[in-house]
């Protein structure tokens, strides 16, 4: 009978609309009871809003330089007047990245074979990689920036080491899931010709990895170079102290000066990781 | 070492050696390209060491401070204002949540405005992606240390920090879900004679929505863990009282600190990834309907 399937039809089609339709109202009151709840304690309402959007727009109007077309050159040269300083930070920057990404990839590599379950001399070893790896990449790398200055004096070495082991922690992680998806038929074979484990890492699994891992390393030292540039908030080196230098003194225009820097740096950086990767990647692809 | 297998004997190896030699080492110019490389390697890699002062002495003194700093954060304390420790993480999480919410409701439009196939004009959808990668390329926490300074210290400083770095984010990936979206809905919608309206509210939404609220969550969860740390700067949160005890040394509190701000972390995780599964999960059971 057409009808009684079509009556059928309908009738569980409205139930599941009615369902859905429950969903929706329970997630939207969720929404709506976090979303008050969170204004609430960020002391987040249209008052404060009210009183913090002109500041905002004046401090903003502030940074930005005075530049006339008919003396550009003169402007621009007195807005950017501290270039070689801070180009010299930005050198600094990039070095404390290239320095921490090395040194904790370095440390990821070794641990990326005992975080890996197939590859691992001993279970306890895996877990023990692991959890070192978890910790490493949770605690924020400004969290451990903050105690190495204590323990290391300010500067830039107190910063690397405290990139490093958020690297290691970030960059162990992959490096032990990137093992896991190997080919295990060469390692098969070459312990079936009793080699010890160092030499079937080296000869089974480093080559299949390291396209991978290289990959890993340049995503890593993108994201480096952006933090190495936060690092001298807490006195770790870097071109954040000149900017925390500016904007504590007020010096507005160094600000915006040195804002423009960081983020052509960053994309430069990031552009160039980017086309390497691809190479990589592409050579990897043809073999 | 690993053992010869006994029919191929060395004679002939030395045969085959000479001749196929670059089967079995490399040319003099890949040689030299090596070469050139991994000098320049060691030689700029010695450069930042001896410019950062990576002396053995130096870290070994440092690493003797670290240990003397160790031994003081346990065992760790609650100290005598544990309410304070837990409202500052209550109101991490809220400036976390704001501040994502606000981003997509920004993002949204911003998405729609950069994505190739539903906006075909390339210059201004050129400006747009470029301006979020500028929002993006600037860290959250110089955001922060700039609203601190503009709108003053608290909460209200991290929000907008967060708000304004996600909008970069959250836009690059919302346009990416768009640009992925399947077309043949969208095409049958046309056909059948649905406005441009009607066609986005039927064939594009009910795609894309799924994906803009993993998307969203994805951003909460890292936002929870960055938010931790804007406190330093000054922008309201846990990361506040935690820079705090370590400037004034009191480590076992600080300690504590950092415990809680982990499980919180955990947690977060878990749920959210819980969360996103399920989301997933119903729009492939959309699909099957």
């Amino acid at each position: 009978m057409p009808d009684t399937t079509l009556a059928v039809f309908e009738r569980s089609y409205a139930e599941l609309r009615r369902a859905r339709r429950a969903r929706t109202v329970l997630g939207l009151l969720l929404f709506v009871v976090l979303f008050a709840g969170s204004a609430v304690i960020g002391n987040f309402n249209p008052a404060t809003l009210v009183e913090g959007a002109p500041k905002l727009g004046e401090y903003v109007g502030r940074t930005l330089p005075k530049v006339r077309w008919d003396h550009l050159i003169e402007d621009l040269a007195y807005w950017f007047y501290g270039l070689p300083k801070w180009l010299d930070l930005m050198v600094e920057t990039i070095l404390m990245a290239y320095l921490a990404t090395l040194l904790g990839s370095a440390g990821a590599f070794m641990i990326g074979f005992f975080g890996s379950r197939n590859l691992t001399p001993a279970t306890w070893c895996y877990h023990l990689a692991r959890r070192v790896s978890e910790f490493f990449r949770t605690v924020p790398d400004l969290v451990f920036a903050l105690i190495f200055v204590f323990a290391f004096g300010l500067g830039p070495l107190p910063g690397i080491l405290a990139i490093a082991v958020h690297s290691l922690g970030a960059n162990g992680k992959l490096f032990a899931e990137a093992n896991e998806n190997i080919d295990m038929a060469p390692v098969e074979g070459l312990r079936a010709l009793g080699a010890n484990w160092v030499q079937t890492m080296r000869f089974a699994v480093v080559p299949q990895i390291l396209p991978n891992y290289a990959s890993y390393v340049l995503w890593r030292f993108e994201i480096n170079v952006r933090t190495a540039a936060v690092m001298g908030f807490v006195g770790a080196g870097g071109i954040g102290m000149e900017l925390v230098t500016a904007v504590r003194s007020l010096y507005y225009e160094d600000i915006s000066a040195i804002l423009i820097l960081i983020v052509l740096t960053v994309s430069l950086i990031d552009i160039g990781c980017e086309k390497l990767r691809h190479a990589l990647i592409g050579r990897e692809a043809l073999t | 070492m690993i053992a010869v297998q006994a029919d191929i004997d060395l004679a002939r190896i030395a045969a085959i050696r000479a001749r196929m030699p670059r089967a079995f080492t490399r040319g003099p110019g890949e040689r030299f390209a090596l070469w050139v490389g991994w000098t320049g390697f060691a030689l700029l890699t010695g450069y930042c060491l001896w410019r950062f002062n990576f002396s053995p002495v130096y870290l070994w003194n440092g690493l003797g401070e670290l240990g003397v700093i160790v031994r003081q954060l346990f065992p760790p304390s609650m100290g005598e204002a544990p309410g304070d420790i837990f409202y500052a993480l209550l109101e991490t999480l809220a400036m976390a949540f704001l501040g994502t919410f606000l981003a997509a409701a920004v993002a949204v439009p911003m998405a729609f405005l950069a994505a190739k196939n539903t906006f075909p004009f390339w210059l201004p959808r050129f400006g747009v992606r470029r301006l979020m990668d500028g929002l993006r390329g600037v860290d959250q926490l110089i955001w922060a240390l700039i609203f601190v300074r503009a709108v003053g210290l608290g909460p209200l400083a991290g929000i907008m920090a967060i708000f304004i770095s996600d909008i970069g984010t959250l836009t690059k990936l919302f346009s990416e879900s768009i640009e992925n979206i399947d077309r043949r809905p969208m095409e049958g919608l046309r056909a059948s004679g649905a406005s441009s309206v009607q066609t986005l509210r039927f064939s594009v939404l009910p795609q894309v929505l799924p994906m803009f609220l993993s998307s969203a969550l994805y951003m909460f969860e890292s936002n929870v863990r960055s938010a931790t740390i804007l406190g330093i700067v000054g922008a309201g949160g846990i990361g506040f009282q935690l820079s705090d005890r370590i400037r004034a040394h009191y480590w076992e509190e600080a300690c504590f600190i950092l415990i809680i701000i982990l499980i919180t972390v955990a947690c977060i995780d878990a749920v959210s990834k819980r969360l996103r599964l399920a989301i997933i999960g119903s729009k492939a059971g959309g699909r099957e309907l």
